[in-house]
């Protein structure tokens, strides 16, 4: 299997060739920040196309069809549009918070985004406490929501803040069990390893039931968490007309729009690289000349397959769900799946004690 | 009870009042005799008028007056009662209220269009017009010189208090004490829920008041695209008139003109072929299918379903292209005329009903398959903004709204017209009263429509599509009222004819202003999605609110 760290490596050599130590890494950081820059906007734009593709065959309709092949062009049609609006500066606002409040939105996107395993060696935060990391900086998001939606005079914007300072606190709870949950059985929260402990089997299918009941309760707090349908109670669009995001234009709208998208993304990538084994091929013990072929198909198609599966599936809610109440949204959180997770980390935890796992 | 019984009743209990007609009865009283009347009239066990159908406003020319279309739910009899003042600088009549809630906006409505004020009514602001607005433009005296009303580009002023006048009983006789009700303190959060908003489904304005997620009290703020169509209709010949009905709730577009048709073809002594009865009726139940599948849709967004949206709209879409086919139009039709329909059926018509028949239940069982059955969506449903009977028929909440908190309503069954009397199809009443209920009531109306096209459609007998009418048409002098059972609940019409080509006086008792008249007691202390679901499950239109 080909392994990106030989690329690394190599550009890596090139630049001390010619360049001191510092310099050096100055570089490398630079450059990193670009790729990663340019594949959060690709994805980003990649995943609006297909969420407008994918709601538009569930809704018995076409989707973008006419800028480019198959409408392929659209959301970067979009998105130059969108980088040409107008930011309109709204009366009687807190300009400084305003302003703000989408960086932080992204900044946490971009930094959850960073500590993702994409491919074998292709990964650019990778240290002992990854998982941690991660959920620190993908909880940060939040501030930039509620400054939004504070800072906007507007009421329904501050109405839809605060409805998702309550929701994404809740489902944080969820998120962060879950994933424990599975860190006590992976016995690591470094993300590397996590992926190489899945070499003989994904999580999802070795951590038994426990494993299971993680995956789906991290399913659903991870679609409240990315604020989608049928948890967008903070956008709601038929109750606030736009939410937190009611008085932006611009590209600053499209920063929150984006982050949306990325968030989805790195919630999906997040669910692969714990329970269903990250770029790791499909491996069956004892199946040498399957593994074997299995090992054929590279690291990154794995990867992205099996995001996009579970994409899929959170853009299926999304489209097929009404939206909940406020009051039954916590509910299911706090009466629901908090002592489900709860019974499960004690569960997992005899899973290992006892070795009952595969 | 007989309208010989009744009369001899009031004559024992006010002889005072004075019978202006027999068929239908109609009473005169003197203001201030009305409140006890009317809560006799509405208490009395024999008499027991709990429904106030229609409440018209009236410039005779010297007299101010109200006029109340009444009706016993119990026993099916009605009465029309009328009061009026001869003062015409400050003209005062006393509230009803209080009796009947309905007449809530109603009198807010007279108070706009005729000055007349209503003592001891809670909130006396204008309805449809502006507070700043300069004369009363029903009245037969009003100047609509634009000089005196010009378009003002500054925002009107919201209210949050509310004038109101009191009766009191003094020592020299009586006394009208103008105070003030208080709507929302200053302390509170109020938002406004439209002019411009998706879940108003149209230009409607909540003023909700909040506690957080909580909504504590619901304004309803109307007239945003009020167009004046009873006035411009004084102006107007009768087959003119026509023309604005389909303007008012569109979405039963066939059924209001069918009840103006009826109306005039009833004052006029004109019976219509039996073919034209039929493919009014059968137009009237395609429309109604066709609403009903626009509320599923309408309602399924408002709740976050997005595909249903589609669904709905895909399935609705089948409907306007009959409708397009025969009448030359989808939305407006102009298809009733007076003496008949605009032109005959398209040949195709009948065997695309008859496709539409069968193509429509499994879509049915598929919508309640992605969304009835939803967890969510029932949760969301049940339980929410109940209604009940009592106040059902005190608000005057007709139509499927009110058929799902267990009354019987349906003119359809009350009053047979068109054909309905020769159909079998069955009442769909529930007992549940909240939002799941009025949501099933339409879901399974939409059944029994197909059920009575099913019967009609190889039924339609041959014969002429219209009688011939003379150019002029005059009404004989007179009052007449007619309603229809459209999609919302009971559309009437009421014209007063002084035997001129115009009418004098036409009023639309529109089904659209009880249903947002019980918003906020519905949606009150539920939370902001309960009040989307309310007003979402309530189905109302707005062009139908602001005639």
């Amino acid at each position: 299997m080909f392994d990106f760290s030989v690329v690394t490596k190599w550009v890596d050599m090139m630049l001390r060739q010619w360049l001191p130590e510092s310099w050096v890494l100055t570089t490398e950081f630079v450059l990193i920040g670009l790729c990663v820059l340019v594949g959060y906007a690709i994805i980003a734009l990649v995943l609006i196309y297909v969420e407008r593709k994918v709601c538009a065959f569930f809704q018995c309709r076409l989707g973008p069809n006419r800028v480019g092949p198959y409408g392929l062009l659209q959301s970067f049609a979009d998105m130059f549009k969108m980088l040409t609006k107008e930011l309109i500066e709204v009366n009687h606002v807190d300009r400084f918070l305003f302003n703000l409040a989408p960086y932080i939105v992204i900044i946490s996107s971009v930094l959850a985004f960073g500590c993702i395993p994409f491919a074998k060696g292709l990964e650019i935060i990778d240290f002992n406490v990854g998982v941690f990391f991660l959920i620190a900086v993908s909880s940060i998001g939040i501030v930039g929501i509620l400054l939004a939606g504070w800072s906007s005079n507007n009421k329904y914007s501050l109405i839809g803040a605060m409805r998702s300072g309550a929701q994404m606190i809740s489902y944080e709870l969820s998120i962060g069990l879950s994933i424990l949950t599975m860190v006590v059985f992976s016995g690591t929260m470094q993300l590397s390893t996590i992926v190489a402990e899945q070499a003989d089997g994904w999580f999802l299918f070795r951590g038994h039931i426990p494993a299971l009941i993680a995956f789906v309760v991290y399913l659903i707090a991870g679609t409240a968490e990315t604020n989608r349908g049928p948890f967008d109670l903070p956008e709601a669009d038929s109750e606030l007309t736009a939410g937190y995001h009611t008085e932006y234009s611009g590209m600053h709208f499209g920063f929150f729009y984006l982050a949306e998208y990325l968030n989805m993304f790195v919630v999906a990538s997040v669910a692969t690289t714990i329970f269903l084994g990250g770029w790791m091929p499909l491996h069956i013990p004892g199946w040498e000349a399957f593994n074997a072929a299995m090992d054929w198909i590279p690291s990154l198609l794995w990867f992205i397959a099996k995001v996009a599966v579970v994409i899929f599936i959170i853009m299926w809610f999304k489209w097929t769900f009404p939206r909940l109440r406020i009051d039954q949204l916590l509910r299911l959180e706090w009466k629901y799946l908090l002592p489900i997770n709860l019974v499960n980390l004690l569960l997992m935890v005899l899973v290992v004690v006892f070795e009952l796992h595969f | 009870m007989e309208n010989r019984q009744i009369k001899e009743k009031i004559a024992g209990f006010l002889p005072e009042a004075v019978f202006v007609t027999e068929e239908p009865l109609m009473v005169s009283v003197a203001p201030m005799q009305l409140p006890e009347l009317a809560s006799w009239l509405r208490n009395d066990p024999e008499l027991l008028f709990d429904y106030l159908v229609c409440m018209t406003g009236e410039d005779s020319g010297e007299e101010l007056g109200v006029i109340y279309h009444l009706r016993s739910t119990v026993h099916g009899h009605s009465l029309v009662l009328r009061t009026a003042t001869s003062d015409r600088e400050n003209p005062e009549l006393p509230s009803v209220s209080s009796i009947w809630a309905t007449a809530n906006l109603n009198e807010r409505e007279v108070y706009g269009f005729f000055g007349i004020r209503f003592i001891n009514h809670p909130d006396m602001r204008r309805l449809f017009l502006r507070n700043d607005w300069v004369g009363y433009p029903l009245r037969k005296d009003y100047n609509a010189d634009p000089k005196i009303n010009p378009v003002r580009l500054e925002s009107e002023e919201s209210l949050d208090v509310v004038p109101a006048y009191e009766l009191h009983e003094t020592e020299e006789g009586f006394d009208i004490e103008e105070k003030e009700n208080v709507l929302f303190d200053n302390e509170e959060y109020v938002v406004n829920i439209g002019p411009q908003h998706p879940a108003t489904h149209g230009v409607l304005r909540f003023r909700v008041q909040l506690d957080g997620e909580t909504v504590r009290k619901v304004d309803v703020n109307c007239g945003y695209i009020h167009r004046g169509i009873e006035k411009m209709c004084e102006s107007l010949t009768y087959p003119q008139t026509l023309a604005l009905t389909d303007r008012l709730d569109y979405l039963s577009a066939h059924q209001n003109r069918h009840a103006l048709c009826l109306c005039i073809e009833e004052a006029m002594g004109i019976e219509v072929p039996e073919r034209v009865k039929y493919i009014r009726t059968i137009m009237d139940e395609l429309t109604r299918i066709a609403s009903h599948l626009l509320f599923w849709s309408t309602f399924c967004m408002d709740l976050g379903a997005l595909t249903a949206f589609f669904y709905g709209f895909r399935d609705r879409e089948k409907i306007l292209d009959m409708f397009e086919e025969t009448c030359g139009g989808r939305l407006i039709m102009n298809y009733n005329v007076i003496g008949g329909v605009m032109q005959d059926i398209h040949p195709n018509l009948i065997g695309r009903i008859k496709e539409f028949i069968k193509y429509l239940p499994p879509m049915l069982k598929e919508y309640h398959e992605v969304f009835t059955g939803n967890v969510i969506a029932q949760q969301r449903m049940h339980g929410i903004g109940v209604l009940s009977r009592e106040y059902a028929i005190s608000y005057g909440v007709t139509g499927p709204s009110g058929r799902a908190s267990g009354w019987a309503c349906d003119v359809r069954k009350i009053a047979p017209y068109g054909v309905y009397d020769k159909v079998d199809f069955k009442e769909v009443v529930r007992h549940d009263g909240d939002v799941y209920g009025r949501y099933m009531v339409r879901m399974d109306e939409i059944l029994e429509s197909l059920h009575i096209l099913e019967q009609l459609v190889d039924n339609i007998p041959a014969g002429d599509y219209a009688v011939k009418t003379k150019p002029i048409i005059r009404l004989p002098e007179g009052r007449y009222f007619k309603s229809v059972e459209a999609c919302r609940g009971e559309f009437g019409v009421y014209i007063e004819s002084r035997g001129d080509k115009y009418p004098y006086r036409l009023k639309f008792r529109s089904p659209g202003l009880p249903l947002i008249s019980v918003v906020d007691l519905l949606a009150r202390d539920g939370k902001i999605a309960d009040l989307i679901a309310v007003g979402g499950s309530l189905d109302y239109v707005v062009p139908d609110i602001d005639r």
